[in-house]
């Protein structure tokens, strides 16, 4: 990523000839357009960025972008990710998956890239259902959703996206709302350039299956009231009159007013996304409403070395000690005798 | 206990070492190979564990063998039955007896024959009385305690001294074949060059054995010459070593760097350790969280321009099946080595099979048609795995490279490649002449597309596992699907044109033809020379490239009356060969015990068809 480019790109360069298939209405437009708007702005050439994804509606979404792309097979983006990024750690290299893709089938794929630090942006687009197949619980539909396949209400607990990350050793993650471009773009940025693997969750639309899922948190008239940007090493402050925020009471989070019960804004918690310590970071991924705020914006981001390039490092060590330079140095290395 | 007969030959001789999982006989019996090779035998070697690592001591389940067959001409097979046996307890006499020839010597360590191990190994009385001990060449070596006295003064504790016991037996065994103890000296200098207490242990007890076996005159001692062995330089390579070595050769003709993802699994494991070691020739091994993450990663190594490669063994190869067949729809090359074992299932870990075959054939959805290719002895696996590199890149196909537990973990003196001598692999990148880059635009000759890598500028494009057009835009018409799913099959099918022609070995025409694939290939080779020195007008093929066979198989049928089709299976090749020249009747030799076959039984089979 070493090459200066001299006319800088729009998102319109990376609109591919490809038509967009997806409903109308559904979040995923939004999610394309916040994508190619960040791209732009990266100054990175088009021809270095690398978009894998599994199956499901948003794993189309490489066909829209017109960089080099790898629609993959079910649940198995971050593998077939991880061997794009070790092969050339020069490339941007985004992951596209949905709550499905990711968490259900690729679970195992998605906790080992997180663990493993590659430097890989995981976009999840939550929409808490099974879209391609039309209608079935996901596993982060809340627990008693009526699907298709749960017409008497589900009876497993749905996993959270943030937790799941943490707990997989994750150093980023954020979480964004598909139709709030401006935030999602910062945050595709954020991601991009952060080295690691990072997972930003976006609580999408589906129109058709699950339409409205987030909107009790998310609608225009609620948001300010239900939901909070974490900006790192500001208060956590929300509401549509900036007069709610976050304490740490005891070992948990209470929202509280300021100017209340003599509450100041002094009395507000900070919000240190780079604490490598999760703690706070944990509480603040799991939010739930009503009780608390949903927490959108960068909720960790602590640097670490990455997989790929320590990778590289040990080739490099190891080269340097080695009297094996080539295959026939190995070819004659060792026992060997003349006959 | 006296001594009935000899019937050790001077041409060749068979010796296997058996013991404890815990015992140390695969350490035992690379060493005495080693010695062998460096002296000039030709030889090849057959380890046998179990699955276990550590079964529970002094059972039958739990011991562990390694046989080696040494002789002064070309040496083709482990051998059928041991002339000498190792056996350091009960249970490993009890495990081996039947391999062993009627006749033939037994070196047992006496300590450990208590009544507690003799119970232990599955003997109601006596093994002398049980298993006709007396009928054999029985030295009963009082090794445990002869070590102990050996060491005594080496301020070691009872535990390490005890370990050492492996190497006075094989003291013992480098008297009877007149050998020197230079070379396993020089292993321990190596190996304990921190501890050097253990060199000296282990040379003592080395030399206690040699001693040993000169005083009491165990058996005149026998000399088995070099064998004619083409001049060069040699080293010991297993098939699994050979396979990794054939890969990296390839890489490095293809002028790409190599990438394996793989996930640990018996037999295969050596592979992916053989690269995982190999940082200094750049390769980039990932071990993977499980099988399916070890192929999508060499996908993904492949879309983004390496050598890529994931190996594993049959129940892996199942798991990666649906990857397979996204490396065939999106036209990426990469190899994938099964190094077959006892199926279904978890079946037998570590013994060997040639069971994967139709799995790998037509183990996918969809029209899937994959190159597969097998290799026949341990060293040969480099030259196939070169291969198979090789049809992978230039064709831009995945590539299934069968071996077997047997190949992979046999060893054989080797010569030495010489690079030079390789020819270069050419990938087929997409030019720059060619712009705009069409995804699945084809070579006119191969059908083969063209590889534009990442990174390059200009020739950004999608591809994936739904059904494209020839410009990679995703398409559901009928004609496209069925244009596509053509192109696939005819660009596998026309791989044909650059594989050798099958050779026979033999007349090439006769009673009988003999046909086999893969690992059986040397008792296949060793029965047919035996039985065409018998007189008999039988030959012998061998198949290394399954998919597409090669041109002149027809041809090398139709001059033979019968033909018969030897392998590890209930018949898959056979049926295969129905399927493709359904003009000829197949006659078969089965086996599916987790062994090898051992000539006798093919012999017996052909004589019965001659």
């Amino acid at each position: 990523m070493n090459e200066t480019i001299t006319n800088k790109l729009t998102p319109k360069d990376f609109k591919s000839d490809q038509e967009v298939r997806w409903c109308p209405g559904c979040g995923d437009h939004a999610v394309l357009n916040a994508v190619q708007k960040a791209l732009s702005e990266l100054g990175i050439p088009k021809e270095k960025f690398a978009f894998i994804s599994g199956i499901g509606c948003s794993s189309r979404f490489p066909y829209y972008m017109n960089t080099y792309g790898f629609h993959g097979i079910h649940g198995r983006a971050s593998a077939i990710a991880t061997g794009v990024k070790i092969a050339n750690p020069e490339l941007s290299v985004w992951q596209i998956t949905g709550d499905g893709d990711a968490l259900a089938i690729g679970g195992n794929h998605f906790i080992h890239v997180v663990r493993r630090n590659l430097d890989i942006n995981i976009i999840l687009f939550n929409n808490e259902i099974y879209g391609l197949t039309k209608g079935q619980y996901s596993p982060t539909s809340d627990k008693g959703l009526v699907t298709k396949t749960s017409p008497f209400g589900t009876i497993e607990e749905p996993f959270s996206v943030g937790e799941l990350v943490i707990g997989a050793k994750g150093r980023f993650f954020a979480r964004t709302v598909d139709a709030n471009v401006t935030l999602s773009t910062q945050i595709y940025i954020e991601a991009a350039r952060h080295k690691g693997a990072s997972v930003i969750e976006v609580l999408q639309n589906c129109v058709i299956f699950n339409d409205g899922i987030h909107e009790k948190v998310t609608g225009k008239e609620v948001r300010d009231d239900r939901t909070l940007i974490l900006k790192h090493g500001r208060p956590v402050i929300f509401g549509k009159d900036n007069d709610k925020g976050l304490i740490l009471e005891g070992l948990k989070l209470k929202v509280v007013k300021i100017g209340e019960n003599g509450i100041t804004e002094n009395d507000i918690l900070v919000h240190d996304a780079a604490e490598p310590n999760p703690g706070i970071q944990y509480m603040l991924a799991n939010m739930k409403y009503p009780e608390y705020p949903v927490a959108l914006g960068v909720i960790r981001a602590v640097p670490g070395p990455t997989y790929e390039k320590e990778l590289e490092n040990q080739i490099e060590q190891v080269k340097s000690k080695s009297k094996i330079k080539n295959m026939d140095d190995l070819l004659n290395s060792g026992s060997v005798w003349d006959a | 206990m006296p001594k009935k007969c000899t019937v050790i030959e001077k041409e060749d001789v068979v010796i296997r070492f058996s013991g404890d999982s815990g015992d140390g006989m695969q350490l035992t019996g690379t060493l005495f190979s080693d010695t062998a090779a460096i002296y000039g035998n030709d030889l090849t070697t057959f380890p046998d564990y179990p699955a276990e690592i550590r079964a529970p001591q002094g059972t039958v389940g739990g011991v562990s063998g390694y046989q080696v067959h040494l002789g002064h001409s070309v040496i083709y097979t482990p051998g059928d039955y041991a002339d000498v046996l190792v056996a350091m307890n009960p249970a490993a006499v009890r495990a081996n007896i039947k391999w062993t020839k009627f006749g033939g010597t037994i070196i047992i360590d006496k300590d450990n024959f208590t009544e507690k191990n003799i119970e232990k190994a599955g003997y109601k009385t006596d093994p002398v009385i049980e298993d006709n001990l007396d009928q054999y060449n029985l030295i009963a070596a009082p090794i445990s305690s002869m070590v102990r006295e050996a060491l005594k003064n080496l301020n070691l504790d009872p535990k390490t001294i005890l370990r050492t016991k492996n190497m006075f037996a094989l003291g013992m065994v480098y008297w009877l074949f007149d050998r020197k103890l230079k070379y396993t000296e020089q292993f321990f200098e190596k190996k304990f060059s921190k501890k050097p207490e253990l060199i000296e242990a282990n040379k003592i007890a080395l030399r206690a054995g040699y001693y040993y076996a000169e005083t009491i005159e165990a058996l005149a001692p026998i000399r088995i010459n070099p064998a004619p062995i083409a001049k060069g330089r040699y080293r010991s390579i297993s098939g699994n070593t050979a396979t990794a070595w054939g890969l990296l050769a390839a890489a490095e003709k293809a002028g790409l760097q190599l990438f394996i993802g793989s996930y640990p699994i018996t037999p295969a494991t050596g592979i992916l350790e053989e690269l995982a070691a190999r940082k200094d020739l750049g390769v980039k091994s990932f071990q993977a969280e499980d099988e399916i993450a070890g192929i999508c990663a060499s996908i993904g190594s492949s879309f983004a321009g390496m050598l890529a490669v994931t190996s594993t063994s049959g129940p892996g190869l199942a798991l990666k099946s649906e990857a397979i067949g996204l490396a065939v729809m999106t036209e990426l090359p990469i190899v994938i080595i099964d190094v077959q074992r006892g199926g279904p299932s978890t079946g037998l870990p570590t013994k060997t099979e040639q069971s994967d075959l139709l799995q790998a054939l037509f183990g996918r959805n969809g029209e899937c048609p994959v190159v597969v290719l097998a290799a026949s002895t341990p060293t040969d696996c480099f030259t196939y795995a070169f291969q198979a590199a090789r049809i992978a890149v230039e064709h831009m196909t995945p590539v299934i490279l069968l071996t077997d537990g047997y190949l992979a973990n046999g060893t054989e003196p080797w010569k030495i490649p010489s690079m030079k001598d390789l020819p270069d692999i050419h990938p087929p990148y997409a030019s720059e002449q060619d712009l705009p880059y069409v995804p699945y635009k084809r070579d006119p000759e191969k059908l083969s597309r063209f590889w534009a890598v990442p990174g390059t500028p200009n020739m950004e494009h999608r591809i994936g596992g739904l059904e494209k057009t020839v410009k990679g835009t995703v398409s559901y018409v009928p004609e496209n699907h069925e244009l596509m799913v053509g192109f696939r099959d005819q660009k596998v099918a026309r791989v044909a044109a650059r594989i050798p022609d099958l050779k026979v070995s033999g007349e090439e025409s006769g009673d009988l033809l003999v046909v086999g694939w893969g690992g059986s290939y040397g008792y296949r080779v060793m029965a047919v020379n035996e039985l065409q020195a018998e007189g008999y007008k039988i030959s012998n093929v061998t198949f290394n490239y399954i998919n597409p066979l090669p041109g002149n198989v027809r041809d090398i049928f139709s001059k033979f009356k019968k033909i018969v089709v030897c392998e590890l299976n209930l018949g898959q090749f056979a049926n295969y060969l129905r399927m493709k020249y359904p003009e000829f009747h197949y006659e078969q030799i089965n086996k599916v015990q987790g062994h090898p076959f051992t000539i006798n039984e093919i012999k017996e089979q052909c004589l019965k068809l001659l």
